[in-house]
């Protein structure tokens, strides 16, 4: 029994080889191998590259690309001296690298003619966003432990280099993320990660929605999430500070919701780029978001706040850094307090500092949280927590500097994170949130929030 | 392990060594090669093999995972090839694709072992099931064989008119591999385009145009017809293909329209980029009487505005990048907010972003100057972005910003990060050309320089004071002085050097000092760098010509000493000098003109943007990006002295009704849609239904999606 079932396919192969094989033999038997073509395919190759750099994963769309070529790479990354600095596009004499560096991991794609660069880029973030979507993070352990889904991934997201699907509601169609119950089964029952069907969300107008959606509790909610961007001088005066913001939803609806969003202020809104689903002529017109919502996580919209709006800064923070000239002593004192924070609490305070090289040690007390200073990267963090506006959070200290030398040309500047829970610092307010097209009532929720972007204070 | 294995292929060896037979010719050469070479990487094949050649999925799988595994690590799992090619038909949907991914990783290696599972592909290329259809020709495709090329093209053409577009679109695909592995395919091939460029369904509409693009991208006469159409699809094709068609159409637009700019040139390349509205007015009515515009040319511009709201940053770039190519000057300025707001994405984006604004910034400042802000620079920016947003900044800097910009320059100039603390100088020195006001104050800032602790930043100083004096040759002798005592502090070459020329050049306003320099370098010449050698030589010459009473002795000790160095250079103008200046029988008549030659004015130097070269390449390519021509670069025409026909683009209006409402079914849909617009400035372009139609598709679209699709299945089964 056992070697019939295992003869199956061997010899229809056999079969076939016989008849179409013997066929094609004789009318193109003495048929050259032809050169490839002059143009080819928009990204040939990819190679993931760890911080130590090696090469650890690589997938090959069209003829293979020896990794030799990464030598390239390799230079450009040593004369770069730090990983932000490499290139992001370098020539070599037959082909070109293109690449980005997240999760410190260099994905490296390998391109032989013309294309917009951004074109490879956005696409190579997209890769990287669907790993992370797949497997929670994206590291080069969960890369390696996954290399079969990570490999059938790039399969679907890339045909010949140009890009297939990238959506991932339809990718979770074609291969099933790996979760454990589903591991168990799979061995148990010997079915697969992969669907057999064509996602329909590949063929239909919303072609990030799949089809046949069903959950018992349906649910919709919205996050509004804005960054203050914000560079402020050694005066404390503001000398640029903008609002962008985004409107993140997780939205588990049944069937084929349409959704209508509108908001109380929309005028705020300056600039704002959409996720495929909204409907930009609606928004043109009424200023309304319609949309058939992807299912799951998705970045509705961003949006910049136009820049006529005063931007308030919700904190400050008051410095006395000082070298002397001779001396191996410097005075260090900050202090952070709250401005226009709108009657709310500023939390997850966090202060970072580059200091300069010279800089060989801190003696620092802190009023509240804890504080880290790494004599290596010279780099001072200082994890604050809550802001006490009875209570303000200080950090004072000495700074020892390196005998001999001469002060520090600049002093550091200051990053700062905080955030504000149930505050859109812009103000802008959601007025209602309506659903059409289905009939069951669904579980809806709006959060609001205020973080630091790059927040700079220069000292 | 292996004694299990050899008993294996003993009892099982039925189905396996019979195929290997068949397939003799090639495999014998290769494998008992390996098996000398790498007996213990042998003996783990073996036991792939025998797994595959297991009668449970289970056990196939897992081989097949394993094999994955070492070619994603880059081994070598070629000489696998029988064992895995046998289960291309497997029941089992995963086994199959890794499978497929095996294939079209070694076919090209193993042509005559690969024909073994054609058949298979070319049995499930008629399967009822869309997606294996589908993934059939991507693979056949795939496997680069020269062989199969006939059975590839029957197989794109057929494709190319299956009923689902999901096919159609993996046929668009198939044309450019087919291409590539066989050039001689180009006719046929251009006739499978040239149908599916008709196709409607804006699953196809990208794909087939990169296979335009990559087949016969002169072929613009193929795209007359459809242009309308894909203006009115774009909208609604998935993002990447929005990508290529936009640029396409950039490409088609740049032969097919007229210039919207010839008249506005003059008035609109410089500052005057935002003004009243009367003016503008005034402007356009002026414009009017000489200037149309093809509705053709506004209707690609109407159609892809909206796309500047795309979250995909390469959409967005495309169609900036079409607004500066072809949108008439005063509308090119709606993109600039868009490209701003791409800052705030990765830093690679970023990257690509700011070069494309730094090339914009020096032709038309207007458009970036609202933002100016959104460029200043973070300590936490990578160097090259500090770097691009410098050179913006500088491009961007005029008389009402400089003094905010001056101020802002000081902080970066403090920077740790010294490279780019460099920049700035430079940075401040364009400025200071630029803008005549504020010359010398930019110049009295960058002397202050002079006394910074860091050497790079005192360095750069020098060589930009240098090329600010010669464009200043006023009277600057107090600076000069400055610099020559700077001397003996001053390490770097590249410093030393500007300061010897500048002394040697000005050395009449200096001529107390200037000796006295040449004294001082005549006893360290023999330690200085190559580059401050040769100024030495230059200051010895020039003042052996200005003032040879006290310097003759030293010139003639320089000299003497660079005759006999160690640099072929130095020798070489060594002995030039002293023919030119130190007259004896057989110097030529030259030497009459030495003083001539040596103190000529010499024009200052450009302070220019390294970005001013950039703008003859296409915005947003990767050639802008690279500054040189890569390969497969399209030129970017330019406008015709007098537009092509127009009519070539009319579509048979019944013919296109026909077609549509035989898709849809539904033909009371074709109601007038242009109020969808909120700018109709032009009722007149809808000359073709096709326009209507299309705008129709996306207005009712989210309505029927599941029905369409499955009206297709339902077809087709």
């Amino acid at each position: 029994m056992l070697p019939a079932r295992g003869a199956g396919p061997a010899g229809e192969a056999r079969e076939e080889l016989s008849g179409g094989g013997a066929c094609v033999e004789s009318t193109f038997g003495g048929f050259a191998p032809a050169q490839p073509g002059a143009a080819a395919a928009m990204i040939h190759s990819l190679f993931l590259i760890n911080a130590s750099g090696d090469i650890f994963l690589e997938k090959h769309w069209k003829s293979v690309v020896s990794r030799s070529v990464c030598d390239y790479f390799f230079e450009a990354q040593e004369r770069a001296s730090e990983a932000e600095n490499v290139p992001p596009v370098i020539p070599t004499p037959h082909h070109y690298l293109l690449s980005v560096y997240r999760h410190k991991i260099f994905f490296v794609a390998v391109i032989q003619s013309e294309v917009p660069p951004l074109f490879v880029i956005e696409f190579l973030h997209r890769v990287v966003d669907t790993f992370q979507d797949y497997f929670g993070v994206c590291s080069e352990v969960i890369i390696k432990d996954n290399v079969v889904v990570v490999y059938e991934v790039l399969e679907e997201m890339l045909d010949n280099g140009f890009p297939l699907a990238t959506e991932s509601n339809i990718l979770k169609e074609l291969i099933k993320p790996p979760t454990i119950l589903r591991t168990v089964v799979n061995t148990i029952t010997g079915s697969t990660n992969v669907g057999d069907q064509l996602p329909t969300g590949q063929l239909s107008v919303v072609p990030w929605r799949r089809t046949g959606v069903k959950y018992t509790n349906n649910e919709a909610y919205f996050d509004v999430i804005e960054e203050i961007d914000a560079i402020i001088d050694k005066s404390g005066s503001t000398i640029t500070a903008e609002i962008q913001g985004v409107i993140d939803a997780c939205v588990k609806l049944t069937g084929m919701p349409d959704l209508t969003l509108s908001f109380m202020n929309p005028r705020l809104l300056d600039d704002v780029s959409f996720h495929p689903c909204v409907r930009f002529k609606r928004w043109e017109s009424e200023r309304i978001l319609s949309f058939i919502p992807p299912d799951g996580n998705f970045r509705l919209l961003s949006y910049h706040v136009s820049a006529q709006n005063l931007v308030a800064i919700p904190v400050y923070v008051k410095h006395n850094i000082s070298f002397r000239d001779g001396s191996s002593l410097g005075r260090f004192e900050i202090t952070v307090g709250p401005k226009q924070t709108m009657g709310k609490t500023v939390e997850g305070v966090m202060v970072t500092s580059q200091m300069p090289k010279s800089v060989l040690n801190m003696t620092l007390t802190p009023s509240q949280g804890t504080h880290v200073f790494d004599p290596v990267t010279k780099l001072l963090s200082w994890d604050v927590g809550k802001i006490n506006p009875q209570k303000l959070p200080s950090l004072k200290g000495s700074v020892s500097l390196q005998a001999g030398t001469s002060k520090p040309d600049e002093n550091p500047t200051i990053n700062l994170q905080f955030k504000i829970q149930q505050l859109a610092i812009s103000g802008l307010k959601v007025n209602r949130l309506d659903m059409y097209g289905e009939k069951y009532k669904p579980f809806k929720g709006i959060k609001y929030m205020t973080k630091a972007g790059k927040f700079q204070v220069r000292t | 392990m292996s004694g299990n294995g050899l008993t294996y292929s003993e009892q099982g060896g039925e189905a396996a060594p019979e195929l290997a037979q068949e397939a003799a010719p090639t495999v014998t050469p290769s494998t008992p090669a390996a098996f000398g070479l790498f007996s213990s990487d042998t003996k783990k094949n073996e036991d792939l093999k025998q797994m595959l050649e297991s009668s449970k999925d289970s056990a196939k799988l897992d081989a097949m995972k394993r094999i994955v595994g070492m070619i994603a690590k880059g081994k070598n799992a070629s000489e696998l090839f029988p064992a895995v090619v046998k289960n291309v038909a497997s029941k089992n949907i995963e086994i199959k694709k890794l499978v497929y991914v095996y294939l079209m990783r070694y076919a090209e290696e193993q042509q005559d072992l690969a024909l073994l599972s054609i058949s298979t592909f070319q049995r499930a290329l008629k399967d009822p099931n869309q997606l294996i259809r589908a993934s059939a020709l991507r693979v056949l495709s795939s496997i680069r064989v020269p062989i199969i090329v006939p059975i590839m093209m029957l197989a794109i053409k057929e494709a190319s008119s299956d009923l689902s577009p999901y096919v159609r679109k993996n046929a668009a695909h198939a044309i450019q591999k087919l291409y590539s592995l066989d050039p001689d395919q180009k006719e046929m091939l251009i006739e499978v385009i040239e149908k599916l460029l008709k196709d409607r369904s804006t699953l196809v509409a990208g794909s087939v145009v990169m296979a335009f693009e990559e087949v016969c991208p002169d072929r613009i006469d193929l795209i007359h017809k459809n242009y309308r159409k894909l203006c009115n699809l774009l909208v609604d094709v998935e993002e990447w293909g929005q990508v290529v068609i936009i640029h396409m159409l950039t490409r088609y637009a740049r032969t097919q329209f007229v210039s919207p700019w010839k008249v506005m040139v003059d008035e609109y390349s410089e500052n005057n980029f935002y003004e009243s509205d009367e003016e503008q007015k005034e402007k356009d009515q002026k414009l009017k009487t000489t200037y149309t515009m093809d509705p053709d040319h506004r209707l690609l511009l109407r159609n892809t505005k909206p796309l500047l709201q795309s979250r995909n940053a390469a959409v967005v770039m495309a169609v900036a990048q079409l607004y500066w190519h072809l949108a008439p000057k005063s509308e090119a300025g709606i993109v600039s907010k868009s490209l701003v707001r791409l800052l705030r994405s990765n830093r690679e984006v970023q990257y690509i972003v700011l070069q494309n604004i730094a090339t914009m910034s020096i032709q038309r400042k207007g458009m970036f100057e609202p933002y100016l802000k959104s460029f200043y620079v973070r300590s936490t920016d990578p160097t090259m972005i500090k770097t691009l947003k410098l050179e913006i900044l500088t491009n961007l800097a005029n008389e009402a910003n400089i003094s905010t910009l001056l101020r802002e320059f000081q902080t970066y100039v403090k920077s740790q990060d010294k490279q780019f603390a460099a920049a700035t100088i430079q940075a401040i020195g364009r400025c200071a050309t630029n803008i005549t006001e504020v010359t010398d104050t930019c110049l009295n800032g960058l002397v202050c320089l002079l006394s910074n602790r860091d050497e790079i930043v005192v360095a750069e100083s020098v060589v930009v004071i240098k090329k600010l004096l010669q464009t200043q040759p006023a009277h600057h002798g107090e600076i000069i002085k400055h610099m020559a005592k700077l001397l003996d502090n001053i390490t770097v070459p590249v410093a030393r050097a500007s300061i010897l020329w500048l002394i040697g050049e000005y050395c009449e306003r200096v001529p107390k000092i200037a000796p006295d320099v040449l004294r001082k370098t005549a006893k360290s010449f023999t330690n200085e760098d190559d580059l401050v050698k040769l100024q030495i030589l230059n200051l010895g010459a020039k003042l052996y010509l200005t003032n040879s009473k006290q310097t003759k002795l030293l010139t003639q000790y320089v000299l003497n000493l660079g005759k006999y160095d160690q640099s072929y250079d130095i020798r070489d103008r060594t002995r030039f000098i002293r023919q030119l200046i130190v007259p004896n029988e057989k110097s030529g008549a030259l030497s009459k003109y030495a003083k001539k030659i040596f103190l000529a004015q010499k024009p200052a130097p450009l302070l220019e943007s390294p970005f001013k070269d950039r703008d003859h390449f296409q915005l947003g390519t990767l050639s802008h990006t690279l500054n040189s021509r890569a390969t497969g670069y399209l030129e970017l025409s330019d406008w015709p002295e007098v537009a092509p026909d127009p009519s070539v683009r009319n579509v048979d209006v019944a013919e296109s009704a026909k077609e549509w409402t035989g898709i849809l079914g539904k033909p009371k849909k074709e109601k007038p849609t242009e109020k969808f617009y909120s700018e109709s400035e032009e009722e007149e372009d809808e000359s073709a239904s096709t326009s209507s139609s299309g705008k129709c598709l996306e207005s009712t679209a989210f309505s029927l999606p599941g029905k369409l699709c499955l009206q297709n299945c339902l077809v087709h089964k």
